[in-house]
């Protein structure tokens, strides 16, 4: 690593170059990088915690709506619960967030990595990325990583933005070997989400207001909690709770836990009840 | 083989930190003022090329002189604050830490004899959780690092500004103090004061109170002209009240410097500006707008190829 210490810059930060943060950093400490580890042979799949399920959907009409991101607390190693109160929804920017499923340690790298990616091209250029801009750099990022991916070591993320151009929130996925795609209404990753993309598919509607939606997510991940080992659902006995961000207009901010308490309360109340939810009509 | 002239090296420094100084001082100014909650950073700048940016949640950096070596500069620092928060933490990136790479950079290329010297005077600025914590750094071409206290300005008339802030600056003011006293400061002159118009204006504080973690947060035009009263005292001969009009404004409220709004190096004094906008090369004195008969033209640096390669 060449951190310069308090001395002359070198030359290498003062010569004319990329805005890129993770450009910077592989011409300069690529071993910084996530994903410039050479690992041998065989597989890692079983070395480290992995995140579960992330859920996102939009809410609102354009003009006056957003998106939501939540992710459970749940870190699993084998049939071993490694974490209970893991984040795994982060702030990527003022506009924006990502969620990661996938190998938890890696993927807290990534997210760092990408969060400065971020701020450094915002304070180099003064004016921040598109939002299929700051897109297409996690796919860069993830695709980076695509041969610790096959030894195991997966990050698949999900990034949800406010977009001012159309005012609307917009929903990316990914695949691990970098593949960026789009995801309209709402969308899901991690091992319990074809539970929660099921779930959400039988509550989602256009017109949701914010909160409505946090509590169909809510719903959702209780769903994939419900079918899903590795998923950890609302902990009442140690109040631990989804991590819900919710990105509008004015930007994006972490739900205090005291109402995703609130609402996960009369989720889980609404399940004493249902065990398996609220019911969807047949027709219509 | 020829004999080289002997150069004293005093008289070689005279001549490097004499050059470097003359590059500085035909810009505008640039004051930082402490107030209660914060360090507010004015300069009087109606470009779109920033003198002062952010560097770090706490970390913002101010500049005069040449634009194309300060903005290496302030490049360089958004780098290692960055590598460094990335590497260690948020928390480990300092202003003092920054401030000694800027003045250690800078100081080994005034003495070593084959670069030119920068033509830039920095300041480095850092909010404290309490006002006692604020850090100030001004950075000279040479490599030396003043501490500041308080206030502390750099470029055009320094001096006469410094006198101007030592004598009203007041500890823990509002930011609408500060804010006045600064922009009364860079008015400031031997002869007369001005009124400098919010949309000539580059604003920018760093404010404890954000609860972000980035503290730094630009002033915008309206923001400033509800804390300096509107622009009605500047001469009444109708200034566009917008500030993307900044060329038309520009020439209304200063009717004898026919500046080019294209001109990097904002240098709308009586010099011509040090470089051509698009090209980058130097100008030569008789193809730019000086009409000032006392201040003989100092040589462009022609020794230098392509300044922006």
């Amino acid at each position: 690593m060449t951190l310069p210490d308090d001395a002359r810059l070198s030359a290498s930060y003062l010569a004319p170059g990329s805005s890129s943060f993770a450009d910077f950093l592989a011409a300069e400490a690529p071993d910084l990088l996530p994903a410039r580890r050479g690992l041998p042979p065989g597989s890692a799949a079983d070395l480290a915690p992995h995140g579960t399920t992330i859920v996102a959907a939009t809410f609102g009409q354009p003009g006056s709506g957003g998106v939501v991101m939540a992710g459970d607390r749940r870190a699993t190693m084998g049939n071993v619960i490694a974490q209970r109160d893991i984040q795994k929804v982060f702030p990527a920017d003022e506009y924006s967030c990502v969620g990661i499923a996938g190998t938890a340690g890696l993927a807290v790298e990534m997210v760092r990595l990408f969060q400065t990616e971020l701020e450094h091209y915002e304070k180099i250029e003064g004016t921040t990325l598109s939002i299929d801009g700051k897109a297409n750099r996690l796919s860069a990022l993830i695709r980076a990583n695509l041969g610790m991916a096959m030894q195991g070591l997966a990050v698949v993320p999900l990034f949800a933005g406010y977009d001012h151009d159309a005012d609307q929130g917009r929903i990316f996925s990914y695949d691990v070997t970098g593949g960026r795609y789009e995801e309209t209404a709402f969308h899901s990753v991690g091992s319990g989400s074809m539970f929660a993309r099921g779930s959400l598919k039988k509550l989602y509607r256009d017109n949701l207001s914010a909160d409505e939606c946090v509590t169909a997510v809510i719903q959702a991940l209780y769903d994939a909690a419900d079918d899903d080992s590795a998923t950890g659902g609302p902990d009442l006995a140690r109040r631990i709770f989804p991590v819900v961000h919710v990105i509008s207009d004015d930007g994006q901010r972490r739900m205090p836990d005291t109402d995703v308490a609130a609402i996960a309360d009369r989720v889980v109340a609404g399940r004493m009840q249902h065990p398996d939810g609220p019911t969807a009509s047949l027709e219509g | 083989m020829t004999m080289p002239f002997y150069v004293s090296p005093e008289q070689l420094m005279k001549d490097r930190a004499d050059f470097a100084r003359k590059g500085i001082g035909r810009g505008r100014g640039v004051v930082a003022v402490q107030y209660g909650d914060g360090i507010v950073l004015v300069s009087e700048n109606p470009r779109s090329l920033h003198k002062i940016s952010e560097i770090y949640d706490r970390v913002a950096f101010a500049a005069v002189g040449r634009y194309n070596e300060f903005e290496n500069l302030r490049i360089a620092g958004v780098r290692l604050a960055d590598m460094r928060g990335y590497a260690y933490d948020r928390r480990d990136v300092t202003g003092r830490g920054l401030a000694n790479a800027y003045a250690q950079t800078l100081g080994t290329i005034f003495s070593s004899g084959g670069e030119k010297p920068y033509e830039v005077e920095i300041f480095v600025a850092e909010v404290g959780d309490v006002a006692g914590a604020d850090e100030l750094y001004r950075i000279t071409y040479d490599g030396q690092m003043v501490d500041e206290h308080g206030f502390a300005a750099m470029g055009g008339d320094a001096e006469s500004v410094s006198t101007y802030l030592r004598e009203h600056w007041t500890e823990a003011g509002s930011l609408a103090d500060a804010l006045r006293l600064a922009v009364a400061a860079l008015g400031h002159g031997p002869d007369g004061d001005r009124q400098i118009p919010a949309h000539d204006l580059e604003v920018a504080a760093l404010d404890r109170t954000r609860t972000q973690p980035r503290k730094f947060r630009r002033l915008t035009a309206r923001v400033l002209r509800d804390v300096l009263g509107p622009d009605a005292e500047s001469p009444p001969d109708g200034a566009p009240d917008d500030s993307s009009a900044a060329g038309g404004g520009e020439a209304s409220h200063q009717p004898q410097v026919p500046d080019d709004p294209a001109d990097p190096t904002d240098t709308a004094s009586s010099v011509p500006p040090l470089e051509d906008p698009v090209t980058g090369e130097p100008t030569s004195p008789d193809d730019s707008p000086d009409d000032s008969p006392d201040d003989s033209p100092v040589a462009p640096p022609l020794d230098r190829g392509d300044p922006t390669s």
